[in-house]
């Protein structure tokens, strides 16, 4: 019982710190580089500043509805998910 | 549970036929209103019915979905579905920073006002990953409930009622002083007037309903504020580039900024001084307070009360999950549109206004100007007259307006967007009304949860655990009308600008709740000592750093070793602090007023106070690790308890009761 639940929590916390680090990509690495990135230009945008006005967004929303998912997926596999 | 899955299905099914027709109806109603202006109706009249109509569809839908029931009450029955509280709680979510003011920022500072749209949507995975769920499944009515119970009763429930309430309260005086620009706006009334008619409507929404009114006509408020941000800016790509997508073609309006800002240097149009180039980074924050805001925002919104407790409506775990996801992307639809608003705004600006000879300009600049939130050659832009006299008083004034002579308060940008593009008034209506379903919205949201905070841990749990149902919700209900009215009190002496009041409430949410409720789901090993010392030092350095550095900052100089923040772009200090510190007027200025220089200038380590929750949270966390380690592990019903709501099956832990 107990390594049963042991091993879902694993599961949960090894997907919290995916999703973290994603997160972390989006909202702070890649804006580091926005000098860089700005010497690049996409549809007239500069491409630093379109990943902060909008890339970074999207990756969150996406980002979302997938962990929304795999989280689901996680509780199926160990039964703990609810009944529908 | 076949059934129960079936009619919940029809209820979702019957939820889009009732919103759907809402759409339309509110469509016809905007369609009515360009016919009516098309045969001349007034402007005024427009506006008033603009303003008035909403009102009383809110107003109806609270009074319809009244109730008497606690759970009703408190968490709409838990029956919302994800998708409609992915809605709801982007209107409470968007408030008057987000629409009216994130445009205005993001025209102002160009590419360090996406700081906060950033901090603004990232927060989210924070919320799905670390804290929401969990709550959901423990059952609560409010996060003070979810405190006590993990740690160990009514000191910690206490606490985190403290930390509710600074933070809500800070927030909403923002949302009412934004209902009252508008209102002192297309209303025609005088501001502090203005700020009671807002809070009039606000709490004909709430007073009846509770949460489920809210959730209601959160949801309706949100069709109205998102097509009314869409539409202007829609039109205005199409004028400019024939494209309706403002999202992509603000890269081109983004070169023709670039491109217009070298041939104002050059003609002399503007100062190096003045001119802050759009798409260059990190000239108005440092990086480190860039990055601060971006986490200090990201992290609040994890903590925010108002916001956490959308998530306890919702049938399950699971979608509360998937709610989340629907949240953030109803909110990512007004969010990247923002730029783009900016971005053709600032290009009308600079076409249209700078350059013009100032006995040309159009008549809509004064309307803004008599409620002081245009300024042209440093005077209020009253009439053509009073600016004429004003720039006359400028040696060597050329006689059209340049750049550092065109003073406009962030606020208006979204407002008057559709003026200065020279669109009908209709939009410009339109775009009110918006307006102030984003901050009703808000503020409902808001006031309810302190309302419940005080009604339901204080009065409840506290004081009078045997109080009957009826008493309860009547207590709920004054309470609601008591804060309220605090807060347009406060709201009319006109405090700070509205982006800063709503950044500090993210900080102080970030101090005093993150580390607790982060450590009390994912480490069973946090003790009831260490959660409260924790509470109590991280939100106690926020706050004192705020207030230090705002009200009293002379003796954060002379104290604590504050020096002055600096300027990004040429790292000089903000203020000379020897200089101010010697002149006896800014010393006896305590609490410091806002023309002192020293205000918000001050602090450690260049940082701004807006994020002082950089220094609270990290220091709340360690001091929960620290004094955890150092105590007795907690006793095994608890751990069994934090096991019970990491898993999403089985009944939630704290039972509604039925009553």
């Amino acid at each position: 019982m107990e390594s049963k639940d042991q091993s879902y929590w694993n599961d949960t916390s090894r997907l919290m710190w995916i999703t973290l680090a994603i997160w972390f990509f989006f909202g702070y690495v890649i804006h580091a580089f926005v000098n860089v990135l700005n010497k690049i230009t996409i549809l007239g945008f500069p491409f630093g500043f379109y990943m902060a006005a909008q890339g970074s967004l999207i990756a969150f929303v996406v980002l979302l509805f997938w962990f929304a998912k795999a989280q689901d997926k996680i509780d199926r596999k160990h039964g703990v998910a609810e009944d529908e | 549970m076949a059934t129960q899955s079936q009619s919940t299905a029809a209820f979702t099914q019957q939820l889009g036929k009732y919103y759907a027709s809402y759409t339309g109806a509110f469509v016809a109603f905007v369609v009515l209103l360009a016919i009516l202006e098309w045969i001349g109706v007034p402007n005024r009249v427009i506006g008033y019915l603009f303003v008035f109509f909403t009102l009383a569809v809110y107003a109806m839908i609270g009074i319809m979905s009244r109730t008497a029931q606690v759970s009703e009450y408190y968490v709409a029955g838990r029956r919302v579905p994800a998708f409609y509280n992915g809605m709801a709680t982007g209107a409470d979510w968007m408030s008057a920073a987000s629409f009216v003011g994130m445009a205005g920022t993001l025209f102002l500072l160009g590419y360090d006002g996406i700081a906060w749209v950033l901090g603004w949507t990232g927060g989210y995975v924070l919320v799905s990953t670390l804290v929401a769920p969990f709550l959901r499944k423990f059952g609560a009515y409010t996060v003070p409930d979810f405190m006590s119970h993990r740690y160990g009763g009514n000191f910690a429930r206490f606490l985190a009622v403290i930390v509710l309430v600074s933070c809500s309260f800070t927030y909403i005086v923002a949302q009412v002083y934004g209902t009252g620009i508008i209102a002192s706006r297309f209303l025609g009334m005088p501001f502090e007037i203005a700020v009671f008619v807002g809070l009039a409507g606000i709490l004909l929404c709430s007073m009846l309903g509770g949460m489920r009114a809210v959730t209601w006509t959160q949801i309706a408020q949100y069709i109205i504020l998102i097509i009314a941000y869409l539409l202007p800016v829609i039109i205005l790509s199409t004028q400019k580039y024939g494209i309706p997508i403002p999202q992509l073609m603000y890269g081109q309006a983004i070169q023709d900024i670039t491109a217009r800002e070298g041939q104002m240097l050059q003609t002399g149009l503007a100062t190096a001084a003045a001119l802050k180039p759009h798409i260059v980074p990190f000239q108005t924050y440092s990086p480190l307070n860039y990055f601060g805001i971006i986490l200090c925002m990201m992290v609040g919104t994890a903590s925010l009360p108002h916001i956490l407790m959308r998530y306890f409506t919702t049938p399950s775990v699971r979608e509360a999950r998937q709610s989340v996801a629907w949240s953030l992307f109803f909110i990512f639809l007004l969010y990247f549109t923002a730029p783009a608003y900016a971005a053709f705004s600032k290009l009308e600006v600079y076409t249209e206004i700078i350059g013009r000879d100032i006995t040309q300009l159009r008549p809509w600049l004064f309307t803004w100007g008599e409620i002081g939130l245009i300024k042209i050659c440093g005077k209020d832009a009253v009439n053509l007259d009073a600016v004429i006299a004003a720039c006359k008083a400028i040696a060597n004034h050329p006689g059209v307006v340049r750049l550092q002579d065109f003073n406009i308060n962030t606020d208006v940008i979204v407002l008057s967007t559709p003026e200065i593009a020279g669109l009908p008034y209709v939009i410009s209506g339109l775009v009110a009304a918006g307006g102030l379903a984003a901050a009703l919205s808000t503020a409902d949201g808001l006031l309810l949860a302190i309302a419940n905070a005080l009604s339901h841990d204080i009065y409840y749990k506290m004081l009078d655990p045997n109080a009957s149902t009826v008493r309860r919700l009547t207590v709920a209900r004054i309470l609601l009308l008591v804060v309220a009215v605090c807060a347009a009190y406060v709201a009319s002496t006109r405090p700070a600008d509205i982006l800063a009041m709503v950044g500090w409430a993210f900080s102080l949410a970030m101090a005093g709740n993150f580390p607790a409720l982060v450590m009390g789901i994912w480490w069973k090993r946090t003790t009831t000592t260490a959660a409260v010392l924790g509470i109590i030092a991280g939100f106690g350095l926020c706050i004192f750093y705020l207030v230090c550095t705002r009200y009293f900052p002379q003796a954060g100089v002379t104290y604590f070793g504050m020096s002055s923040l600096t300027n990004p772009t040429t790292g000089a200090n903000l203020v000379d602090i020897a200089k101010v510190m010697a002149d006896p007027k800014w010393v006896a200025d305590v609490p410091a007023s806002a023309a002192n220089p020293l205000q918000s200038k001050v602090g450690w380590f260049g940082l701004n106070n807006i994020n002082c929750g950089m220094l609270g949270a990290p220091l709340g966390f360690i001091v929960m690790i620290v004094v955890s380690l150092l105590g007795k592990e907690p006793s095994k019903e608890m751990q069994a308890f934090v096991d019970e709501i990491r898993k999403p099956r089985g009944q939630t832990v704290i039972q509604d009761k039925a009553s």
